[in-house]
């Protein structure tokens, strides 16, 4: 590769950095100065796969894996397609050249700062820490950080954005879109020993804690106290409040609750170059200036640091009914959900669905699971929970709902919990459809806000287009207009890959929806910004990435199309 | 053949018990309340007969305040033909429990007696035994599996502490359930539907001739001690000291 370079002579001006919407333009000139479709093969089967990783992990570029340069083959391809990270699937992303290397003298600082326990050089750790929740990336950072106060984390931050040394905030690393590991070496910023619980005001709900206080704790504290955290979702036992937060997390009851944006009252961030931004307010209204918390809570940890939160907390009812589903149809689902909140009205805590395939899976994967309805294979199920104070009241309006449901031919069958442990049976064969997709082999996993009446049409389109190669499945919080396509194959599969993406964010962008409706951006849909956010919308916000973090320490490579490439893109023309 | 019943309303299961400030006995208000699970298995193996033809009615009882009438409602929606409530303020305890449905159970005339081994919330586990000595019948407790003869008898396996001991019972005769015997069923949209419909007949101590004294007075009702850290001790002299002069068990 590098011979070619050198015979062509335009190594220097060109350095191709693929990103979706740039490649767009540059496929032109690409088709006409790459020549070699042939040669482009060369290239990448030329970089050596490193010992022992899984091939191919799965990429996320759009648009760009389509390229197919035609033209002239006399031209040389000048593609820097040199990989930095070990999985194969950082091989389309650069290593920003400006970040430092970690050096012992980096080391030994950060051990003064924390202590030796602070410090994790343990390779095992490392591994645990590099690997995201589903096993899809794997960064290869040398160094994880535990601070175990804001201030520690301020002198750490100080010290990487003087060094120029790139960080990762991570919590629970329960996401799905690799945006809490590293892409490269970035150092990890574990926030986990920050989990104190500083304040919980029992008349008001209002509860001020660390980042790194485990959602589901959070949960059982308030929970004893006669209050519910705002937001449930299947990870709760290990994500934490901070990641929560960076994430704008939805979960099974944005439905009732709202969003993370209504819920948080308060947050201590700290910014890339160390500076404590104290904006933890415990009040529920606060008109004076602008609400900088909101820039944060979704920022998914490139605007700064989340270490402290304060959050409102809804009262715990007493009375919480939950039912099981069947439909035949979609259609029938939609009206269920209009009926559902017509006649349950404000005692709807959340509407859930998933169809056949989902249910499968979980049968089959998850121990310990139980089918709700035996009895009926249908091709539809919904999940609807009630939550008030009146059990008499509630139950009325349950059945009332039901009967219709069923007379009306929405519904062809359904269950109804009679106490708590069905309930949570119920709750867990929904919950569980993510982790037993997990182990069914490789998962692509998609995260749309579609409008309601679209929602599953996108998922038979997948199915007639992937044919037997892969096993579609659709299920989501259809309350919230939210589905999670995912789409189940054998093994990773860089084919399988390109019959996917970009087609499913396309659509999605058609149907004027979101390409993620509460996972984020992270790594995975880094490029992807542009299917649902328009260009000016992205440049402001990279107006307030380089406001707030001009050297681009925090999360590198990540949300946003990397300011990197901007900057060499200008240099090169 | 009928079958009947007997179901309690306790504490749901999964809820964390408190006790009450004034230890006068544990925390009841605005406490999810459900089918006492050892009962819910009961009514499920009573289905599972009528549904194997063993059975052609399944009637289902509790007693108490209005509140067993939910219950009741439960049991019809999983599948029950017909609902007793023995409607009384008292509070009851397994003798009282056990001479209702004795009274019950001479009215009814089933030919099996279902319970729940024991109630979650007082662990009692003497209900079932009680009644099948006041009507004389056999007696078939912890059952994991019950076969059914042709010579109107039935054949129980039952869970003990040294593994499973197998009797054959002349029907009638009183089974109490344990928790390997089924997995009970969801109640259903249909069923519940249906249970609108079917009858909760009302009855109360006095129409049944029985007369309720409380066997005796809850005095005081508290949380078991917290425990304890355990104690490192340095040598066996100081183990046997200890044991001898501070448990006093030796």
């Amino acid at each position: 590769m590098k011979s070619v370079w050198k015979s062509s002579g335009l190594e220097a001006r060109f350095r191709f950095l693929m990103t979706g919407s740039r490649m767009i333009e540059q496929s032109r000139v690409l088709a006409h100065f790459c020549g070699n479709r042939n040669l482009m093969k060369a290239e990448e089967s030329r970089v050596p796969l490193p010992e022992g990783s899984v091939s191919p992990r799965a990429q996320s570029l759009p648009a760009a894996s389509h390229i197919v340069p035609q033209s002239d083959p006399r031209h040389a391809c000048f593609f820097h397609i040199r990989r930095y990270g070990s999985a194969p699937g950082h091989s389309r992303v650069v290593k920003d050249r400006r970040f430092a290397e970690l050096k012992d003298v980096d080391i030994a600082h950060f051990r003064q700062i924390l202590g030796d326990k602070g410090v994790v050089v343990d390779s095992d750790e490392l591994k645990v820490a590099n690997t995201d929740w589903m096993n899809k990336y794997e960064g290869h950072s040398q160094l994880l950080l535990r601070p175990r106060t804001t201030q520690q984390v301020s002198e750490i931050l100080q010290y990487c954005y003087a060094g120029r040394l790139a960080v990762v905030p991570q919590g629970g690393n329960t996401g799905l879109v690799g945006g809490s590991v590293p892409v490269f070496d970035e150092v990890i910023l574990n926030l986990g020993a920050m989990n104190k619980i500083l304040n919980f005001d029992e008349a008001s709900g209002i509860l001020v804690c660390e980042a790194g206080c485990i959602l589901e704790s959070l949960d059982n504290y308030v929970g004893s106290r006669g209050y519910v955290m705002p937001l449930d979702l299947g990870a709760k036992g290990s994500c934490q409040i901070g990641g929560n937060v960076s994430t704008n997390a939805g979960g099974l009851r944005l439905l009732r609750y709202g969003s993370l944006h209504g819920n948080v009252l308060g947050l201590e961030v700290v910014l890339a170059d160390g500076t404590v931004l104290d904006l933890l307010g415990t009040l529920r209204k606060d008109n004076t200036g602008y609400d900088l918390k909101q820039l944060f809570i979704g920022g998914e940890g490139t605007l700064g640091v989340v270490t402290k939160v304060s959050i409102i907390t809804p009262p715990k009812l007493a009375s919480t009914n939950v039912a099981f589903l069947a439909c035949e149809d979609y259609v029938s689902c939609q009206k269920t959900f209009a009926q559902a909140k017509l006649q349950l009205g404000e005692i709807l805590s959340a509407f859930e669905f998933l169809d056949r395939y989902a249910l499968d899976v979980v049968l089959k994967h998850l121990d310990g699971t139980r089918d709700p309805l035996p009895d009926s294979k249908q091709h539809f199920y919904l999940l609807v929970e009630t939550t008030g104070s009146n059990q008499l009241h509630d139950k009325e309006k349950l059945d009332a709902f039901l009967e219709s449901a069923i007379e009306q031919g929405l519904i062809t069958d359904g269950a109804v919990a009679q106490d708590i442990s069905q309930a949570a049976s119920f709750w867990k064969v929904r919950e569980g459809v993510a982790e037993a997709m997990g182990k069914g082999g490789a998962v692509y996993k998609y995260d749309l806000s579609i409008p309601l009446k679209d929602l599953y049409t996108l998922v038979e389109d997948m199915r007639s287009r992937l044919k037997d190669s892969a096993t579609v499945v659709g299920y989501g919080h259809m309350g919230d207009g939210n589905l999670h396509l995912n789409i189940m194959a054998p093994k990773y599969d860089n084919e399988l890959l390109a019959q996917i993406e970009p087609y499913v964010y396309e659509w999605t962008a058609a149907a004027k929806g979101s390409i993620s409706a509460e996972h984020g951006l992270g790594f995975m849909k880094a490029k992807a910004i542009h299917y649902s956010k328009s260009t000016a919308a992205v440049q402001v916000m990279e107006g307030f990435k380089k406001l707030l973090d001009p050297r681009g320490i925090l999360n590198p490579y990540k949300v946003l199309p990397s300011p990197s490439e901007s900057h060499v893109i200008s240099e090169a023309t | 053949m009928k079958v009947l019943v007997a179901v309690k309303r306790v504490i749901d299961y999964a809820v964390k018990i408190r006790v009450k400030a004034d230890k006068t006995g544990v925390e009841m208000n605005n406490v999810k309340m459900s089918m006492n699970p050892f009962c819910e298995i009961a009514l499920e193996e009573a289905l599972r007969f009528r549904e194997a033809g063993k059975a052609s009615e399944v009637v289902v009882v509790s007693m108490g305040g209005p509140q067993c009438v939910e219950t009741l409602r439960t049991g019809l929606a999983m599948g029950a033909d017909r609902a007793i409530h023995v409607s009384t303020e008292i509070p009851l305890y397994p003798l009282a429990v056990a001479k209702l449905l004795r009274a019950v159970a001479a009215n009814e005339q089933p030919q099996i007696l279902l319970l729940g081994k024991q109630a979650i919330d007082d662990d009692a586990n003497q209900t079932g035994q009680m009644v099948a000595g006041l009507l004389k019948w056999p007696q078939a407790t912890f059952a994991s599996k019950v076969y059914f003869g042709d010579k109107n008898d039935v054949t129980v396996e039952r869970e003990v502490d040294g593994g499973l001991e197998t009797l054959r019972l002349q029907l009638p005769a009183v089974i109490t359930t344990d928790l390997r015997l089924n997995e009970p069923r969801y109640a259903t949209l249909p069923n519940i539907m249906k249970a609108k419909k079917k009858t909760i007949s009302k009855l109360t101590p006095e129409e049944l001739k029985v007369e309720i004294k409380p066997d005796f007075k809850i005095l005081e009702v508290v949380d078991p001690p917290k425990r304890k850290g355990g104690v490192m001790v340095g040598s066996v002299d100081e183990l046997v000291d200890k044991l001898k002069n501070e448990a006093h068990v030796i």
